[in-house]
């Protein structure tokens, strides 16, 4: 997007921002170099959104959704999830929900609905300003609150509104859904094409497709230098650093991203860098991240000694969407979309998390029960009897929200923690 | 000889116990934490070291438990109350292999192995249904004391069942019950079944029990443990002093930080 003249005005927003030197901790590693490159593009990101309309279609997209296909007609994107998650980490997650409360909407609704309902009718933001759409682009591969949210969306702005309807993988995926997915992409793109005023280009989609399944894969190559000890990153990292593979995928910037971030962590590993000072313990983490909790409970697990070094949240996005190919880029995208986690069923659930804890050699697992995501949160306690059961993995299940900490109780989940710690130190 | 003290801050009680090298208990005190947990624990320690005949300064080693245990400042060590309950079970009842604990703000249930080391745990979560607490805003509405309550659920020939299990509701339930001139002792019951089950549901979690120790100051209740009791089809131990078991967990770590260290 050099075309809005937006670097130089970004780069001058930088130049009057004071740089505060961090103080180093002592129980955490160096920090990674990577951080302020993130940094950088994210906020570009959200910044150019400020000028995007009119220069670019805009779509507001699921983060599950296939949004290869979206680039090709060069929508600029916006994550309302990720958005979301931005709102969690600066603790704005009670403020802007209640927003959307005002207007009954129920507290037991998914809070990134709400977020994002609440910033539809309120415009707050700390992102400054997000672009209203011209496609709500929705896909319901990870729950079936997102069609209604963004029916909601659809309904209030009065703005068209594509949903990708995936069929849930009970078993194993079938011929005639994939044939279903892929007559649901051909009716697309007429009207992507109407939308964004551009044509659709074959050369164009099998560029991105590569571009896309790219991403992933470094992406996952990224997470599996968490395989070594010490682990060169932690999920607390890895959790800021998805966003990328996230709400930027399909770009060149996200794939140029992880191969630096992916030869800073390669060097780390050779020289033995941990990002933990003194890595005594190897955790999985299950479940979306509790945004507010970030910073206070990486050092919290790297006070004691105990490193996050997998997380099925951060794995979604290394797992089936590297099934993009530009040979079949129809098909692939369908088996990609359709067979992610919460798209799957309990069994290949269990067996992604028995492969993991073996892979990254975990010696104990935290489970998330979050209100929020029902789809995430169902079946963990026959998840967490079963593992305990396989492989006599010791585990923990905690309950919080990922942005809205009215219901967060800080003393019963700290004694919670310090007693699993407790356990595992033994 | 050298000394061993456990201190366990609860919402609601605060105990002392006071060990010798041997694993004998040579005092204990219990006192109410009230809104200055500072003055607490020194009125509570005092009156333990006392009755030990102790000055401060022979405590070799102090390990502080329970809710408040992050603002103890000179404990040596602080352990969580999961751990401490799971220790003192044990060194009370060799045999145990759960201990549920049903406290004034939280319940907890923990399955621990034949040293005393926690396996597994489940709390409730965020709630005062099924906890003491429960209990107690209960027995307020009825204005019986609440160390009566569990022996006039006893009485009851036709328990009524209570459906809410939120404290607010339930007690509303409860005021309208009274209104239908309900006997109290049904009543009651009822209320003691509510705790029983979520206490149930948190055992299950951790697995069907062996031997089963109460910790916490409900074990005094017979109300709850009788229910408990027809859950499980066998005893409960229950020590005379259930309410101590948290801090003499963390005496019995106290001591065995003493020596590693
Ligand atoms: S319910 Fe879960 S999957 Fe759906 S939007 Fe909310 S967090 Fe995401």
């Amino acid at each position: 997007m050099k075309d809005l003249g937006a670097p130089a005005l970004f780069r001058l927003q930088q130049m009057q921002k004071k740089k505060r030197p961090r103080k180093p901790n002592p129980h955490l590693g160096p920090p990674l170099k990577c951080a302020d490159r993130l940094r950088e593009i994210m906020t570009r990101h959200y910044y150019l959104s400020r000028f995007v309309k009119g220069a670019k279609p805009v779509a507001w997209v699921t983060s599950g959704a296939p949004v290869e296909l979206l680039r090709v007609f060069d929508f600029y994107t916006v994550y309302p999830e990720n958005h979301g998650a931005l709102c969690g980490a600066q603790k704005l997650g009670p403020e802007i929900c209640s927003k959307a409360e005002d207007r009954g909407y129920h507290p037991d609704l998914c809070s990134y609905a709400r977020i994002d309902l609440g910033h539809a009718f309120s415009g707050k933001t700390p992102a400054g300003r997000l672009p209203r759409p011209d496609l709500l682009f929705c896909c319901n591969n990870i729950c079936q609150t997102v069609l209604y949210w963004y029916k909601e969306l659809s309904h209030y702005w009065d703005v068209p509104l594509i949903v990708f309807d995936t069929p849930f993988n009970f078993k194993d995926i079938q011929e005639s859904d994939i044939r279903y997915m892929v007559s649901q992409f051909e009716e697309m793109i007429p009207r992507l094409e109407k939308i964004s005023g551009r044509k659709f280009s074959d050369k164009r989609f099998k560029k991105i497709i590569s571009l896309g399944s790219e991403a992933s894969l470094t992406w996952g190559r990224v997470l599996a230098t968490m395989k070594h000890s010490p682990a060169p990153m932690t999920i607390f990292d890895a959790f800021v650093h998805m966003a990328p593979v996230v709400s930027l995928r399909g770009l060149p910037v996200s794939l140029d991203y992880y191969r630096i971030l992916l030869e800073e962590l390669e060097d780390r590993v050779e020289k033995g860098i941990g990002a933990i000072a003194k890595e005594e313990k190897r955790l999985m983490w299950d479940n979306i991240a509790v945004w507010f909790k970030l910073r206070d409970w990486s050092l919290l697990f790297a006070e004691r000694g105990f490193n996050f070094v997998a997380a099925t949240y951060t794995n979604a996005w290394a797992e089936t969407i590297h099934y993009l190919n530009p040979e079949s880029p129809f098909e692939s995208m369908a088996r990609a979309y359709s067979l992610v986690i919460l798209n799957n069923n309990m069994d290949h659930r269990l067996k992604l998390m028995e492969g993991m804890i073996r892979d990254y050699r975990i010696d104990g697992l935290v489970i998330l029960s979050l209100r929020s995501c029902k789809p995430y949160s169902v079946g963990q306690y026959d998840i967490r009897r079963l593992l305990g059961e396989r492989l006599g993995v010791k585990t923990l299940v905690i309950e919080a929200d990922m942005t809205d900490f009215r219901t967060f109780s800080e003393e019963q989940i700290r004694t919670r923690l310090e007693a699993f710690f407790e356990q595992l130190e033994e | 000889m050298t000394y061993f003290a456990g201190i366990d801050v609860g919402s609601l009680t605060t105990e002392v116990v006071i060990l010798d090298k041997d694993d004998r208990m040579v005092s204990y005190a219990i006192s109410a934490t009230g809104a200055n947990v500072t003055e607490a624990v020194e009125h509570t320690l005092g009156q333990a070291l006392s009755r030990a005949g102790l000055a401060r300064d022979r405590l070799n080693f102090i390990v502080a438990t329970g809710y408040g245990r992050i603002t103890i400042p000179f404990a040596d060590k602080k352990i969580t109350e999961i751990s401490c309950h799971a220790m003192g079970a044990h060194h009370l009842f060799p045999d145990t292999e759960t201990v549920i604990d049903i406290g004034g703000q939280d319940s907890k249930v923990i399955r621990i192995d034949g040293e005393g080391k926690v396996i597994d745990f489940a709390m409730n979560d965020k709630c005062a249904a099924g906890t003491g607490r429960f209990l107690e805003v209960m027995a307020g509405t009825f204005q019986v004391p609440i160390d009566d309550f569990g022996a006039l659920s006893l009485k009851s020939k036709r328990e009524i069942p209570i459906s809410s299990i939120c404290t607010v509701f339930a007690e509303s339930e409860v005021i309208s019950l009274i209104a239908r001139n309900e006997p109290a002792e049904d009543i009651i019951r009822g209320l003691h079944r509510s705790v029983v089950s979520r206490v149930w549901g948190m055992v299950q979690t951790v697995g069907v029990p062996g031997p089963v120790t109460m910790s916490g100051g409900v074990a005094k209740n017979p109300g709850v443990v009788i229910l408990l009791e027809e859950h499980l089809k066998k005893p409960i131990h229950i020590h005379t002093e259930p309410q101590i078991i948290g801090a003499l967990g963390a005496a019995l770590f106290a001591k065995k930080h003493f020596l590693r260290d």
